[in-house]
This record gives C-alpha cells, structure tokens and sequence, in this order.
C-alpha cells in the first residue's frame, strides 16, 4: 500500500468526508496480490472441492493433509513473520487468501481457524521463546492450530468463564480446569489457546498443547451446516501446562480474547465475500440452463431482480470490507519493528477498527445469507436437493450470523465503542451533533445535480446528518441508559453500517471511474446507485421509527419535518437499473465487475 | 544447461468467448499461462533440478503478458524475456516463429520447451517452425522425457500410442498434457518473482524489420461453434431403430 493516504482514524468516516485516495479498494491490488488469490483459488478449487465430499463425512486425516500441502504453498503463513518460518505478507495478501477459500465450503472453516484465531495469539502476544517454539510448525501445517474460549454457559459473555488455572505448589505448572465448548479445530488440533481465570478470578490465555497431561476431546458434534470442520468439546481435567505457556499477561486475557475476535470478525466477514460471490456464479449458471416454458429462467425479469439485488450487496460488502483491510494494513505498517511485538501497541491499532470490524461482521454474514437464500431460490426445487452446492451453502451460511459475537452483539458494540471513542475525544461525535442542530432547522433542501454520482454523495451526506440527528437525540434523552435500549442501539448500528456502505462504494466506484473512465466500469455505477438507493430507503425508516420513540408532541413534527427534508430527493427507477446490472451477469455467468 | 521455454499469455479455458464485430471480447476476461506451456515450464524446472544450468522464459506478445511471465517466474523460472510484437500487422504462427528465430539466432541453447498447441489459435506451429529455422531436432507431443550424456529419451503421445524416440540435443520439444502435474506458484516464489530479472524487447533490439514478421496469413472471419442441441435416443425395436437411424444420417444430418 502506498503510504501517503492520510491514515483515517476508526469510525471517522461518520463524520469526516474521505477521497477514493484514502482508502484501499480492490483496484489496488497490486500484481502480487492477484497471483496470491489465484494459487489460492487454484488449489482450493483442484485439491481441496474434490475433497470435500469426503471431509464432510468426518474423514479428517484429509482435512490435515490438505493443510499440509496447504503449507507448503505458503498458504498459513501469511500472517506469520518470516523469522518465525511465516512469509510475512500485507493483510490485503492475508485477506485474499482468506477469501479465495471460502470456496473450500466447509473445508474454509479449518483453514480459517488455524490461521486466525488459532495463529494470532501467537503471532501478536507470544513471547519471543512462544514464537519461536509454535510458530514455525503453524506456519507449515505441521502443527494445527485451535481456539478455545467458549463455555457451555459463557458464550458471548466471555469473561463468565469457568475454567480455571492454578499454579501447581512446584511453581512448574498451571493446573487447568474446565471444560470449552465447539471448539473448531479440536478433532484434530496440536495446539489450543485456551482462557482460564488464574485462582478463579484473574481471566488469562494459555497455549495447551494436545499431548498434555490432563488435556482430552469430547466427541463430534452434529451440526446443521459446515459438517467438514471438526468440532468438539475440550476437556481439561488438572491438565498440567507449563506456566512458561501463559499467553500474554496474567489477567489480561480479555485484551488478547477481544481483540483477536476483532480480527476473527473482520476475517469472518471476508470469508462471506468468497461465498456469496460463489453463489452468484452457481445461480447465473443454473439460470441460463434452466428452461421453463421454452425459456431459460435467466430471461425473466424476476430472476434478474434477484441477480442484481446479489450482486449490488457482494458489491457493498467488498467494497467495505476491503476498505478495512486497508484500514488494519496501515494501522501495523505504522508500527514500529518493536511495537509491532508488543502485545499493547498490537492490540492497540487492531482496537482502532474494532466499530469497522463489527459492521464487516454483521453486514457480511447477513449479505451471505440472503445471497445463499436467494440462490436456492433461483435453483427451485432443485436448490433444496443435496446434489446441488447451494443446498450445502445455504446450510454453512447460517453459522455466521451466530458465532464470533452474535449479529445482535456485534450491533451492540458498535454503537458503544462510538460513544466510547466520542467520550475519549477520539471522536468529535458530540460536537458534530450540536453544531448540526442549528444547521438542520435553518436547512433547504438543496438542489441535486446530474452528474454521475452527484446524487449518491448527497443521500451520503445526508445519511451522516440523519446518523447524527438519532444518535445525538438517542444520546440526550437516554444518557447513560442508552445501553439499555436495545433496538435503539441496533438502529443506530444499522445507521452507521449504510453509511460505511454507501460511502464505501461511491469512493471505490470513483476510483475505479478515475482509473478506466465511466464506460468500463458500468457495473460498478449501477451497484452502486443500486445500493445507495436501497440502503438511503433503509436509513429513512430506521430513522422514522427511531424518532417515533425518542420525541414526543410538536419535538417530534418538527423532528419529522427535518427527516423530511433530509430524505427528500428524485429516487431513481430500480427496476429498470437492476434489469441493466442483470445482463452482463447473466453473459459472464458469475460476479462480474 | 541452457533451458528455454516459450510461452503465451492466453484466454482463461473457464471464460466465455463472445465475439463482437469479428472479434473476441478480451474486456474483464481472466487471462492466463497457456496450460500446455505450464507443462513445459514445470518440466524445464525439473530439468534444471536436476542437471543444473537455468531456465529463462521468452514470451512474444504485449505488455499485459508480464503478469504471465511473473507466474512463471514464482513456479521457479530463472529469468524471462518479453519481446514485444505490439507494431506487428497480422500477427500470426509465422510471425511469432520469425521473432523468436531472431532471437535465439546466436544463442547458445540445450533445450528450448513450449506447449504442444495454444489454446486460444491452436495452430502448433510456433515450435516445430522454430526448431526448423534452427536448424535443431524437435520432437512434438511430449508425455516423458529424460536426459543423459547429452541424449533425451522421450516417450511421445502418437494419437493414444507411444512412440519412444533417443535424440541428441539440442533439442526443441512441446509438451503435452500428461507430461507432468504442473506446481502452483508458492507465496515465497510469488514474492521472489518481483526481484527476477524481466528483460524487455522490441523488433529493433532484434534487427528485425516489422514486415519481415508480418503475417502470411488473413483471417476472414470469425464464429462461435453452434451452440450442441439435446441428444436424441431412438426407441422402438432394433429392427426400427436401425431404420430410424439411417433415416436421420440420410435426412437430416446428411451424411450418408
């Protein structure tokens, strides 16, 4: 990445106005970049989708060889430094392989967990002996690598933990107890991070290794969906674990759980980028084949609405979660060689983007799933049948909006970590909120010009002053109960999230204007004109609802008036535009851009 | 030894070909190294594992081709070398062969590898013409082959049947599928891709005049092959369906 983008601090984006310059966006990729995502396409397609029938029915010594090779393309060592046997890459590098593998279906599942929440801890909080004892095997698929922070009662709620750990009276060993729950990996794992409260109470991470005394799995859960990753119970039973093997700092192993499920969610989110793309590619294909009353499906107009709507969000959800990779690639190329080997300053710049990481979280599983959905939908009868991918993708779909932090948590933080921010002066939340007030009574509704995208821009300008308008009045009124208003905070979330959409696109879709010129990137403008209609028509009913709850009497007429006139505008005709973005899918049969 | 391998940038076997106004519509298509030329790549790698000495792709073609050649490189090339054909008209086998011919003129070469045919003209002639203008042995269609003491010995595919054939080099072979299981570009050989050295060419730096490449060939037209209907299955007795058949070969597909 270039780094003289001016470096936009997380969630600023609420409020500041950002150029194409600033952010990453899939344009500048560079040749490196597009070679990494086609090794990784290219085996995940040859040797692992082969494969798959058999992982799903639990034949996991492939799983294990399939990492092997894996490793040996370099493939789980991305994020690894090279001194530690890893190669070291960009996150954007890291971030197309997390993509490109999704297209291993449930196989993704097993790579995903080893190189993210597995390796990471490693990677960021290990000691330097840490490092160099697990690293290298991780690096190679030697080694597998798993995570173990949920309970049977803690899920979300991550510091209710259990387990425990106490140092043995030799001062050799930890003594964990405990038992964590659906641990991703655990069939066959060598290595688990696991959290445990030192004396009950100091909450800290360990790396347990299988061959521990003391250390045991339970059997395979039955799942509805991702059935190729191996998932199982954890058992610690006085498991002896040398106390050199404490992650980080005794009672600080929230910092290392948190920010990791950053990470986790942000790569979450990218896995969702793969699949959906996937599932567009299998309905385009499936639509120009199948004939229904002499016709392929693909040429009635209902069918194309449907390939539009899929293609516009992937579009959204890539543009911003790209953006965030960006974001997160230039928070650790600022750091300095020894910062980046401290826990604290690590923590630190992946905290920065932890709003971005939510929103990629939510926002992508969510598009996933209505993608999957639509595209057995599209297949009919046939869609419901196991032959067919997308019955297996609709399956594994669902698990995202559920795990690393529910879609519900992960709206709730969102609107929590701003405030935070705005209280901490990261943010100049409030400031924007009471400079605005003034600005929205003596408001006319402007004039909207037509050139390409000139409406876009206004609905984003816009959307930031109606964000501004809930959450600043959401704000006042509740204070400090605000965190008790649920479906406040989730509109809020959902505020914030379309105006990371919107601007996203617009900024990506201009770049790529100013790269080609507007002719070539046709598709580009029509998703997004597309999507910033649709998610502008979202905005203003989670506004009105809002206001309905917040303000009362003549507050809330005048309350009502001004959303009027913030929402007024020519909107454009939909169906006609989605039947344009349809065509070129429908000739290339897959996500075309 | 002296390794060379020529290679093509070439259409994704996955992508759709559409055709607009006579030609093909390159806009948005995924391009990649000519898979027959990957099997030479990955056999020229294995040859210098083996006997030492460096590979070194040429590529004739335009600026775009670099992206293939850096693929190359990362599955373990040495060195390449991209001659740019941008100002010659018609461009067809002959006038790739002709580049190449000039190039290699002088070079001191053990074994030059290509692919047994393009998959986008599908001519196999750039090879053979190449070898002939060297005046060099060459062998096509290429699924084994060995070398000792200056001697190759090759197992060809002759449509399904094996031909084994001792030839001295040099030597210019093509490939053809079965010959090896070509590797993925490892993300270290991606990275050190960067830094091979890529030398690039134009006809002057060759001493060769743009009509002496010009094409020998013209294209008149291009169409995409009929889209395939359903099969048929004929039914009835065999007595009735032998009729039937000859029926269709005489009728319809006139044929007989």
């Amino acid at each position: 990445m270039t780094t003289e983008n001016k470096t936009l601090r997380g969630s600023s984006f609420l409020l500041e106005t950002a150029t194409p310059e600033d952010i990453f966006t899939p344009e500048d990729f560079t040749d490196e970049h597009e070679m990494i995502a086609k090794t990784t396409e290219d085996f995940v397609k040859e040797k692992v989708v082969p494969e798959i029938e058999y992982i799903e029915q639990h034949e996991f010594d492939r799983s294990v060889r399939l990492m092997k090779q894996a490793g040996e393309l370099g493939l789980l060592g991305a994020d690894v430094p090279e001194e530690y046997g890893g190669i070291g890459l960009d996150k954007i590098s890291s971030t197309l392989i997390t993509e490109k593998f999704a297209l291993g279906g449930s196989f993704s599942l097993t790579h995903g967990a080893h190189v993210g929440i597995g390796t990471l801890p490693i990677v960021y909080f290990g000691t330097e002996e840490q490092k160099k004892q697990y690293l290298p095997d991780l690096a190679t698929g030697e080694k597998i690598a798993a995570y173990a922070l949920t309970e049977p009662s803690s899920g979300s709620d991550a510091l209710g933990a259990k387990a425990t750990a106490k140092l043995n009276d030799a001062g050799t060993h930890y003594i964990l107890n405990g038992e964590k729950q659906w641990i991703t990996n655990a069939g066959f794992a060598d290595v688990f991070v696991v959290y445990a409260k030192v004396d009950g109470e100091q909450f800290s991470a360990f790396i347990v290794e299988r061959g521990h005394e003391g250390v045991s799995v339970g059997p395979e859960e039955k799942k509805m969906g991702i059935k190729g990753s191996s998932t199982r119970t954890l058992l610690l039973q006085d498991a002896k674990v040398p106390q050199e093997n404490v992650l980080g700092e005794i009672g600080k192993g929230h910092v290392i759980a948190f920010n990791i499920l950053n990470l986790g969610r942000f790569k979450l989110g990218v896995g969702c980028i793969g699949g959906a793309k996937r599932a567009i590619e299998l309905s385009a294909k499936y639509a120009n084949e199948r004939k229904q009353f002499k016709t392929p499906i693909a040429q009635f107009t209902i069918i194309q609405k449907k390939l539009a709507e899929m293609a516009a969000k992937t579009y959204a959800m890539e543009s911003t979660i790209y953006r965030t990779a960006g974001s997160i690639e230039e928070a650790f190329g600022s750091l300095s060689e020894d910062e980046q080997k401290d826990g604290k300053a690590v923590g630190k710049a992946i905290a920065e983007y932890a709003v971005e990481c939510s929103l990629n979280k939510f926002f992508g599983s969510e598009v996933l799933d209505f993608v999957v959905d639509e595209a057995v939908q599209i297949h009919g009868g046939y869609g419901f049948m196991t032959e067919y991918e997308v019955e297996n993708m609709y399956r594994n779909s669902r698990i995202n909006r559920i795990f690393e932090g529910t879609n519900e948590v992960n709206r709730m933080l969102v609107p929590a970590t701003i405030m935070r921010k705005a209280m901490k002066g990261e943010l100049p939340l409030l400031e924007k909120a009471n400079g605005l007030q003034e600005e929205l009574m003596m408001m006319m509704p402007e004039e909207v010009g037509d050139e390409t995208l000139e409406q876009e821009k206004y609905l984003l300008q816009n959307a930031k002053k109606i964000f501004l308008m809930i959450a600043g009045t959401a704000a006042q009124k509740y204070g400090e109960d605000l965190q008790k208003e649920q479906e406040m905070l989730a509109n809020v979330a959902d505020l914030v999230n379309e105006v990371f959409n919107i601007e996203s696109m617009i900024l990506r879709t201009e770049k790529a204007m100013q790269k080609n010129g507007e002719e070539k990137e046709h598709q580009k403008l029509l998703m997004t004109q597309i999507y910033s209609q649709e998610a502008f028509n979202h905005i203003e009913s989670i506004a009105r609802e809002s206001l309905v709850t917040l303000e009362d009497g003549d507050n809330l007429r005048t309350m009502l008036s001004i959303l009027k006139k913030l929402t007024r505008h020519t909107p454009l005709d939909l169906i006609q535009k989605k039947r344009e973005l349809a065509e070129k899918i429908i000739k290339e049969e897959k996500y075309v851009l | 030894m002296n390794i060379y391998v020529i290679m093509k940038r070439t259409f994704d076997t996955e992508e759709k070909i559409q055709i607009e106004n006579g030609n093909i519509v390159e806009d948005g298509a995924e391009f990649i190294i000519n898979p027959y030329d990957e099997y030479a790549i990955e056999e020229a790698i294995q040859l210098r594992d083996e006997h030492g000495g460096e590979v070194t792709l040429v590529t004739v073609g335009e600026d775009e081709a670099e992206k293939q050649i850096r693929t190359g490189l990362a599955m373990g090339a040495d060195k390449a070398v991209l001659i740019e054909d941008e100002d010659v008209e018609d461009g067809d086998p002959y006038s790739t062969e002709r580049i190449l011919g000039a190039y290699f003129a002088g070079k001191d070469v053990d074994i030059i590898l290509a692919g047994n045919v393009a998959v986008d003209g599908g001519s196999g002639q750039v090879g053979p013409r190449l070898a002939e203008r060297l005046g060099i042995n060459h062998v096509t269609s290429v699924v084994d082959i060995s070398i000792e003491d200056g001697k190759a010995t090759i197992e060809k595919d002759v449509e399904g049947d094996q031909e084994f054939i001792e030839i001295p080099v040099p030597l210019l072979i093509t490939a053809q599928q079965g010959l090896n299981d070509p590797r993925y570009p490892s993300l270290p050989g991606i990275m050190k891709a960067k830094k091979k050295p890529l030398e690039e060419m134009d006809l002057d730096d060759l001493d060769l005049e743009e009509e002496e490449a010009e094409g020998k060939t013209k294209i008149v037209s291009r169409y995409l092959p009929p889209e395939k209907e359903a099969g048929r299955i004929l039914e009835g007795e065999v007595d009735e369906q032998v009729a039937e058949l000859v029926s269709v070969l005489k009728n319809e597909a006139k044929v007989i």
